[in-house]
């Protein structure tokens, strides 16, 4: 942990898990989606079903969804903004298998209809783990650009997307791949030292066999 | 990579021959590959935050629970009556340490010092020395750098969760990391700073997490009054010349071996402790029952 983990951060109380994680939960998922939110299930699992609303883990949950930060003093009332702008939103409990304590499921649909499900974990301290994009594993902080695609299981998906990474001069910190089945859905996960720029993003989207592109934008 | 003991950071500053905070700056400059002023004005602007949160503090507003509220204010007008066993000074940590703990729980703004159920100890010493001995930023600044010093060393031998090591973790580092940066702030020695720290810590060693129904509600505010409490004499006991009989690096492992040695019960599930007596019991069964 750096100084600044240690010291701060600045941020809306009662607990940097239950609020702090829970607002970038909510950040990271709404800068996935790319777009904004026009409706969000989102559904509470552990501790968070259990202590979620006395910590206002669903407020903090919203408050990210209509992108605002840990440190935003509108957190408290991110219901009633969310109605203003429009956002329709429910929440429950849930049990998820082999997650941690403070895990929530959000289910989310942007303006243009474009949809997508996120299963994350709030690690403690405000730092989160994004376990699960649309049903299938994945696991990364959200702390860097992230780049999520989502293709067909066969060969030459990675080598177009890291080729393409290259033409831009983007590095590549960390990748992992998942599938669900030999030859079925498959999902790669590239965490990148610099952010990616919408050309690439757009021309992977229209490739034959990529289902799916998903980028997490720090600079939004 | 940043320090691991404090015998390593005491070290440090003998060699490097600079004062204890600008030893801690500077391995973050290293750490993080920023750039001096950058590392200050970060620090510094917590520091802005803490006033900012402390002048936020809303006397009438009411954690969502409706468990705490309002008694920082109480304690803001009995200190001011003069009246106060403790005196100026300390009757003024007391009310500030209360209203930044309540001011967390009523989802305001706050700084995470180490934790957020912690947040109330060094803005409760320091924002009543800062105004008593009219002293500026950049000195409390340089004071947070010790703080958060000794605090990266007990984080990385120990912990800073109460989920993990229970309440001493957070209230117990919070308490030392406050000891470590008044000394700074009396001109203290390095030595007297890992004194005050040590001793801060072994004071509040054991110390459970129990919160009433898993809201970091009660006891948290009030533990964060004894944290600063603490602080301050283990600090004065440090400039007085007073040692901690077990070195601080010792101290900070026994801290983490006796969290581990604690149930899960006792650490932030909110199920044994204050929460499992009858009241705390029963306030829990009310609050879930009815949100």
């Amino acid at each position: 942990m750096n100084l600044f983990d240690i010291m701060g951060p600045i941020m809306v109380g009662p607990s940097s898990s239950h609020t702090a994680g829970a607002v970038r939960i909510g950040l990271v998922t709404r800068k996935l989606l790319g777009e904004p939110v026009a409706e969000a299930e989102m559904l509470l699992h552990g501790s968070f079903a259990a202590t979620g609303e006395g910590h206002g883990t669903d407020r903090a949950l919203v408050a990210g969804l209509l992108g605002m930060k840990p440190d935003d003093e509108r957190i408290p009332s991110s219901f009633a903004i969310a109605e203003e702008e429009g956002m329709k939103f429910h929440s429950g409990t849930v049990t998820l298998r082999n997650v941690h304590p403070n895990t929530a499921m959000l289910r989310v649909k942007g303006k243009s209809g474009k949809d997508l499900e996120v299963v994350a974990s709030s690690l403690g301290g405000g730092r989160i783990r994004i376990c699960r994009i649309d049903g299938i594993e994945t696991n990364f902080s959200g702390d860097c650009p992230t780049l999520v695609v989502h293709n067909l299981d066969r060969p030459g998906h990675v080598a177009q997307v890291t080729t393409l990474l290259y033409q831009y001069s983007v590095n590549i910190a960390a990748m992992q791949l998942y599938r669900n089945v030999r030859g079925g859905y498959a999902v790669m996960v590239l965490e990148c030292d610099q952010p990616i720029p919408a050309e690439p993003l757009a021309s992977l989207e229209k490739e034959d066999g990529i289902i799916k592109v998903t980028y997490l934008n720090l600079d939004e | 990579m940043a320090f691991v003991s404090v015998k390593q950071l005491l070290a440090a500053v003998e060699e490097q021959g600079l004062p204890l905070w600008e030893v801690i700056l500077n391995e973050d400059v290293k750490d993080r590959g920023v750039v001096r002023e950058d590392s200050f004005r970060q620090m510094n602007a917590l520091w802005a935050a803490m006033k900012s949160a402390s002048e936020g503090y809303s006397a009438a507003a009411r954690s969502k629970s409706g468990l705490v509220g309002g008694d920082g204010e109480k304690m803001r007008r009995y200190a001011l009556t003069g009246n106060g066993i403790a005196g100026a000074y300390l009757s003024g940590v007391i009310a500030e340490a209360l209203r930044m703990g309540e001011s967390n729980a009523c989802m305001k703004r706050i700084v995470a010092a180490p934790t957020a159920g912690s947040c109330g100890v060094l803005p409760a010493v320091l924002i009543p020395f800062a105004r008593a001995n009219k002293t500026g930023d950049r000195e409390i600044t340089s004071a947070l750098f010790v703080a958060a010093g000794f605090g990266q060393i007990i984080a990385s031998r120990a912990s800073i969760s109460g989920a993990e090591g229970g309440c001493q973790a957070e209230i117990g580092s919070a308490s030392a990391m406050a000891a470590a940066a008044l000394v700074c702030l009396k001109n203290g020695t390095p030595e007297m700073s890992a004194c005050a720290c040590s001793m801060a810590l072994m004071n509040l060693l054991g110390l459970v997490c129990d919160p009433v129904a898993g809201l970091v509600e009660i006891p948290c505010v009030k533990r964060n009054v004894i944290g600063a409490v603490n602080a301050i004499s283990c600090a004065d006991m440090a400039l007085a010349g007073i040692g901690s009989a077990i070195p601080p690096d010792e101290v900070i492992d026994s801290m983490r071996s006796v969290g581990d040695m604690m149930p899960a019960c006792l650490r932030e599930t909110g199920t044994g402790g204050l929460a499992a007596t009858p009241t705390g019991a029963a306030a829990a069964k009310k609050i879930h029952g009815i949100l």
